[in-house]
């Protein structure tokens, strides 16, 4: 093993999320819910929440790490940092940043967190209503082009086109959420079921996307707490120890005016092979994976990108069966996910992967011992995580 | 039969406006006299879109402009059916295209589908630049090639 890496260095010891609620609907305001998850997190680890001193975010949370350690009476603050980009790419990286940071000795007991209030602020599947617009949206928006439901849309359509893909990998990924949901009583779309005619049914956002394969729009906040494997020793629960974590863009991915140099990716080309690396297994060895789905169509572009299957195979390998807890071949998204649990930016994923190992998600895969979490795709930069019990 | 529209979209989406650095006035000022023009490296002729200061591929700042024949592919469209924006909010579905030319490195470029917005038009299928015209700036829409 290399002396530069965190491979089994560093655990998540706590997890825990406020009340998720539909957007619009918390009682309280987004930094008041930030301090909630950050606590329930501390508490589920068996710290004393004062004794975080280190605040990893992403995706350009609001809630600044200085104000909330003040808000939070932290004794002092080791560690403050940010991965750069919009939406849920930065999810898995936080962590990554967050185990860099304990492994390196700047922070002894790091919090991940996101918080959104979408009711509160800007909505993502809205336009800015403005007069004028320069810069790359200048050749975009004066089109309509506007929300990620559409240009996602763009990419997985000509995925779809390449490969002979049809609707059914996009049904099973919304219907795989709303099921493993219906399990989760923290899902907002718990005691929702979701039947194939509702899908089929239901309106179109953006072709291929009808409104199930949409992320939901949410008000919440989620946390972990990140430490080193020596201390996790002592920590109240079952410790998730952090087995790879990486983050990173294909060349060129982030060009404007939908000029990535490999367009119908999910950004996760260069990446999985570093995150399988430091791993040191393969997508066979993964029990569950937790794949970020702020629309159903990317998740199989992801899957495709980890290894899990060749674009070819997407017809016979993204099928509910195969993707669902506790029987499939890889059950994905077993909380419900940014689909049906709450879109909070995919941090339900990394906590509902430290569940999965730990034994205690409320759709448990049997004896999952490995389960990987892909944040963000499409995006730049995206991110991954491996957890796995010992 | 209602009148034709004026423009593909109604009017209230927000005007292009080039950038204050001053780096895309040529695009632009093209497209008013209704001539496509993609960015070229001085130095090492690679194509190179959206627009930058440097060029990916060698790295010189000797950037410069290339009018192209306004004739592509349509490598990806959607159709949008979700108002995104008030001024859209009659619009829908209309359908947003990406267009790859071939003649200027295979770079792409974003408008709308002109025609029925519920035509289903095979990938790859050759298009062309149609120049749409606004009080302050002029768009560039693609038609599918007869």
């Amino acid at each position: 093993m290399s002396e530069y890496t965190i491979k089994d260095r560093v655990a998540i010891i706590g997890v825990g999320e406020t009340k998720y609620y539909k957007r619009g609907q918390a009682p309280v305001p987004e930094f008041r819910l930030a301090c909630e998850a950050i606590m329930k997190a501390a508490e589920d680890a068996g710290i004393d929440v004062r004794d975080i001193d280190g605040i990893s975010g992403y995706a350009d949370d609001r809630n600044e790490a200085s104000h909330l350690a003040t808000a939070l009476g932290l004794k002092q603050l080791g560690f403050a940092g940010m991965v750069w980009g919009g939406g849920g790419g930065g999810g898995s990286g936080a962590v990554g940043n967050a185990a860099a940071a304990v492994a390196a000795g700047y922070s002894k007991y790091c919090v991940v967190f996101r918080a959104l209030a979408q009711g509160q602020f800007g909505r993502f599947g809205q336009a800015p209503v403005t007069n004028y617009v320069s810069g790359g949206p200048a050749y975009t928006a004066p089109y309509g082009l506007y929300v990620p439901a559409q240009w996602v849309a763009l990419r997985t359509r000509r995925f779809m086109h390449q490969y002979g893909i049809n609707q059914e990998p996009l049904a099973a990924v919304a219907l795989a959420d709303y099921y493993h949901a219906q399990f989760n009583p923290r899902a907002v779309m718990y005691g929702r079921p979701l039947t194939r005619e509702e899908y089929d049914k239901s309106r179109w956002i953006a072709e291929p996307f009808h409104l199930f394969d949409c992320c939901m729009e949410n008000d919440g906040s989620a946390a972990l707490i990140v430490t080193t494997a020596d201390r996790a020793r002592d920590a109240k629960k079952k410790p998730a120890y952090v087995m790879a974590a990486a983050q990173g863009s294909n060349y060129r991915h982030n060009a404007t005016i939908e000029n990535s140099a490999d367009y119908a990716s999910s950004n996760f080309k260069t990446l999985a092979p570093r995150l399988f690396e430091m791993a040191g297994i393969t997508a066979k060895d993964v029990d569950c994976a937790q794949m970020y789905e702020h629309f159903s169509g990317a998740v199989m572009i992801s899957l495709v990108e980890h290894g899990f299957c060749k674009p070819e195979e997407v017809m016979e390998f993204v099928t509910f069966e195969n993707i669902t807890a506790p029987k499939g071949k890889l059950p994905i998204n077993t909380s419900g996910g940014n689909i049906a649990e709450c879109y909070m930016h995919g941090l339900e994923l990394v906590n509902e992967a430290v569940r999965q190992v730990r034994g205690d998600s409320t759709c448990q895969v049997p004896d999952c011992k490995i389960s990987l979490v892909a944040s963000g795709p499409m995006v730049s930069p995206v991110s991954d995580l491996i957890v796995h019990s010992m | 039969m209602a009148d034709e529209k004026k423009y593909y979209l109604p009017e209230g989406l927000p005007t292009p406006r080039a950038q204050r650095t001053g780096l895309d006035n040529e695009f632009w000022a093209a497209t008013k006299r209704h001539e496509l023009v993609v960015q070229r490296c001085n130095s090492c002729k690679t194509f190179q879109w959206g627009p930058e200061f440097i060029c990916h591929e060698c790295r010189s700042f000797d950037m410069g402009w290339h009018k192209v024949s306004g004739r592509g592919r349509l490598y990806s469209w959607v159709r949008c059916w979700n108002p995104v924006h008030p001024a859209l909010k009659e619009a829908c579905p209309y359908i947003v295209a990406v267009v790859e030319l071939p003649d200027a490195g295979n770079v792409r470029m974003v408008g709308n589908l002109l025609g029925d917005p519920k035509q289903n038009p095979p990938f790859d299928v050759a298009v062309e630049a149609v120049f749409e015209d606004h009080p302050e700036a002029t768009l560039v829409q693609w038609k599918v090639k007869a």
